[in-house]
């Protein structure tokens, strides 16, 4: 399979602070490819990095085979971007927002017809086509955002963060939209900080502090984490997770939802202790069983053990 | 770089209908120019009339009554008071209710028959220079004719020097003939200024820009797409402005309309320019303001549309040479009273055509530089 962008060694600093620190990976085409991490990890600097509006301090990178540098023109025509500012102008309508982006692109006669309707009917906004975009709930206009920046048809796409601010069922349309578009041949480059969205990636980057900390595909991922995690009810999870962190024998304890989630690094001395040690903390241990880990634990039990590495 | 006409196109388009629609920008377009040009051109009136004047004639005379309907009848003098004493005089220019002062003295008629020498007194309230030094002369305008008259009356030669003045262009100093088509220049600046210094920061602000950016368009189609659609703006607004000034205002324009036009454009161009620029080194909207609003004022008061340029400090007398605002009021000044054409008008054209050009490739620059 070809690769539709190549990272390597891509870095960006702003003055003493290092935003993307030595980042290199590879996608392939047709790739649905996830950044996933924090605000702050470095996500859209690396992606305003590729897409040109950034200029890398060190490192290289190419999209479509064209390198970032050299070929910032070239490259324009064969990306789609979409931030996570929603950036389409609220005071033109949809249909007028279409056909702005659509003469940028060069997208015109039987082609922008074409074009036009296809975006209309992928982000279902055939009748609010002469509706001033403003007036739109944010979730359809993410999917007009998505839809212009795919009019000229790019080979790869960009979203950054596209569904901040969305609500669950907006996001989930999103997605299928991702999904679709993806089935056609499009490369997408996404990035986001919801967990349950990375499900949808074919392939997952971990951000952290500017860095990638794990790479996997997210059934890969969950997989690779070794140690057992239990799931743990109680009475009082706040005050649980508080007295396990200073436990000796616990790596990692967090709240999840009402429960908490307890990373031990040995299966049987955590059925054996971690009762015991919620007793001696006067809390209640209702239920405690070993579950299969979520991307969240992944992400958490993987930060820990780049911060011990350090 | 090639340009690309469509894509300059799709932008202007684009500009147009927001500025359209816009409720904020939308007066700015055609219903500021017309009230500030009325405001302006009513307001700022610098001609001296109906001078608030207290009289005291101890004289009592038919000689010292024709003085003072002298004074009445050249339109410039109100007499709103005819105090006692001298001291009431002094009362009322303190309290501000007159502005002026005369004082006619016992005997006034009796000497000026005996042809000996006679003298009234005028106190004039110096707080307000200008107006002061104005009445000052506008009185002794009186009073000389005055003298003429009498002195005709009885019969004896006109003695002395009598000074003829005409004033050309403007032969009775109506301060409108002189300030309404600087009012043009002050407006047209203010406008290019109000609608550029926004455009790409607000574009910067809600995330627009870097949507463009990602896009094949190059900065020179970008800027271009701004400056047109004001550009198209200013020409009608200079249209309209000459229009209301030449028939409401019935200023003459005695030059020729196409050099207007082209001087328009020059300044106009210039305008724009200095207003892409705050756009492009401004990160927030407020910031822009601030600067639109430093640089502006300075324009306006270095311009000599208040103040003559003439009567400056020499360094200010400087940094006027880089205000546009300078030449083109010098244009539409020669053009509108003088009837000046390109002939007499060349050096200003080529300092504005130069700056025009410079400003508009310093935005490309400086906007390139800015989303490096």
């Amino acid at each position: 399979m070809t690769e539709a962008v190549r990272v390597s060694g891509l870095t960006k600093r702003f003055g003493d602070f290092t935003a993307v620190d030595r980042v290199s990976f590879a996608v392939s085409e047709g790739e649905i490819f996830g950044f996933l991490g924090p605000n702050g990890a470095g996500k859209t600097t690396t992606i305003k990095m590729l897409t040109g509006l950034l200029e890398p301090t060190a490192g290289s990178a190419t999209v479509a085979g064209l390198d970032v540098r050299r070929h910032r023109a070239a490259i324009k025509s064969r990306i789609g971007y979409m931030s996570q500012l929603f950036s389409l102008y609220l005071d033109l309508t949809v249909e007028e927002n279409i056909e702005l982006f659509a003469g940028l692109y060069g997208v015109r006669g039987a082609r922008l017809t074409k074009r036009r309707e296809w975006v209309l009917e992928m982000a279902a906004l055939g009748r609010q086509r002469k509706q001033l975009t403003a007036e739109l709930p944010l979730g359809w206009k993410q999917r007009l955002a998505l839809g212009c920046a795919v009019l000229h048809e790019p080979p790869i796409l960009f979203l950054d963060e596209p569904t901040s601010g969305v609500d669950p069922v907006a996001r989930r349309e999103f997605w299928d939209l991702i999904g679709r578009l993806s089935e056609e041949g499009t490369t997408v480059f996404v990035s986001t900080h919801y967990m349950e969205e990375a499900e949808y990636c074919h392939r997952l980057a971990l951000m952290h502090g500017g860095r990638i900390i794990a790479m996997d595909s997210p059934g890969a991922l969950k997989a690779s984490m070794e140690e057992p995690l239990f799931e743990i009810a109680t009475d009082d999870a706040a005050r649980a997770v508080e007295a396990l962190r200073v436990s000796q024998g616990i790596l990692e304890a967090s709240m999840y939802g009402r429960e908490v989630h307890a990373v031990v690094a040995d299966e049987k001395w955590g059925r054996e202790h971690l009762p015991v040690l919620l007793t001696r903390a006067g809390l209640e241990c209702r239920s405690l069983r070993s579950i299969a880990p979520s991307l969240e634990d992944v992400f958490v039990s993987r930060v820990r053990r780049a911060g011990a590495q350090e | 770089m090639a340009v690309s006409v469509v894509r300059v196109r799709h932008l202007v388009r684009k500009e147009l209908k927001q500025l359209l629609r816009d409720p904020r920008s939308r007066p700015i377009l055609f219903v500021l120019p017309l009230v500030q040009l009325v405001l302006f051109g009513y307001a700022v009136n610098t001609d001296v009339r109906h001078i608030r004047t207290a009289a005291l004639d101890h004289d009592g005379t038919s000689a010292s009554r024709e003085l003072l309907e002298a004074f009445a009848a050249s339109g410039y003098f109100d007499i709103v008071e005819r105090p006692q004493r001298p001291s009431d005089i002094v009362r009322s220019l303190d309290r501000g209710r007159v502005m002026l002062g005369i004082e006619i003295p016992v005997g006034f008629a009796r000497d000026l028959d005996a042809g000996r020498g006679v003298s009234i007194q005028l106190l004039v309230d110096g707080s307000d220079s200008n107006t002061a030094t104005v009445a000052g002369g506008y009185a002794l305008g009186v009073v000389t004719a005055f003298t003429i008259q009498r002195s005709g009356e009885a019969g004896a030669a006109s003695r002395g020097l009598v000074l003829d003045a005409r004033a050309w262009f403007n032969p009775s100093f109506e301060s409108r003939m002189y300030n309404v088509p600087a009012v043009i220049g002050a407006l047209l600046m203010l406008i290019c200024l109000l609608l550029t210094s926004f455009s790409v920061v607000r574009e910067r602000e809600i995330g627009t820009l870097d949507q463009l950016r990602v896009s094949p368009i190059t900065s020179t189609e970008l800027i271009l797409g701004k400056t047109i659609p004001v550009m198209w703006v200013g020409v009608l607004d200079l249209a309209l402005i000459t229009v209301i000034a030449t028939t409401w205002f019935s200023v003459p324009l005695r030059g020729s309309l196409v050099v207007l036009a082209a001087g328009g454009f020059l300044f106009i161009l210039c305008g724009l320019s200095i207003g892409l620029l705050i756009s492009t080194v401004s990160r927030t909207q407020q910031e822009a303001f601030l600067t639109m609003y430093m640089v502006f004022l300075p324009a306006l008061i270095f311009s000599g549309f208040f103040f003559p340029i003439e009567s400056m400090p020499s360094i200010f007398q400087w940094i006027s040479y880089a205000n546009p605002m300078r030449y083109f009021l010098e244009i539409v000044r020669a053009l509108f009273l003088k009837g000046a054409g390109l002939a007499e008008l060349y050096p200003q054209f080529a300092v504005l055509a130069a700056m025009a050009v410079t400003g508009i490739g310093l935005a490309i620059r400086r906007f390139e530089r800015s989303v490096a």
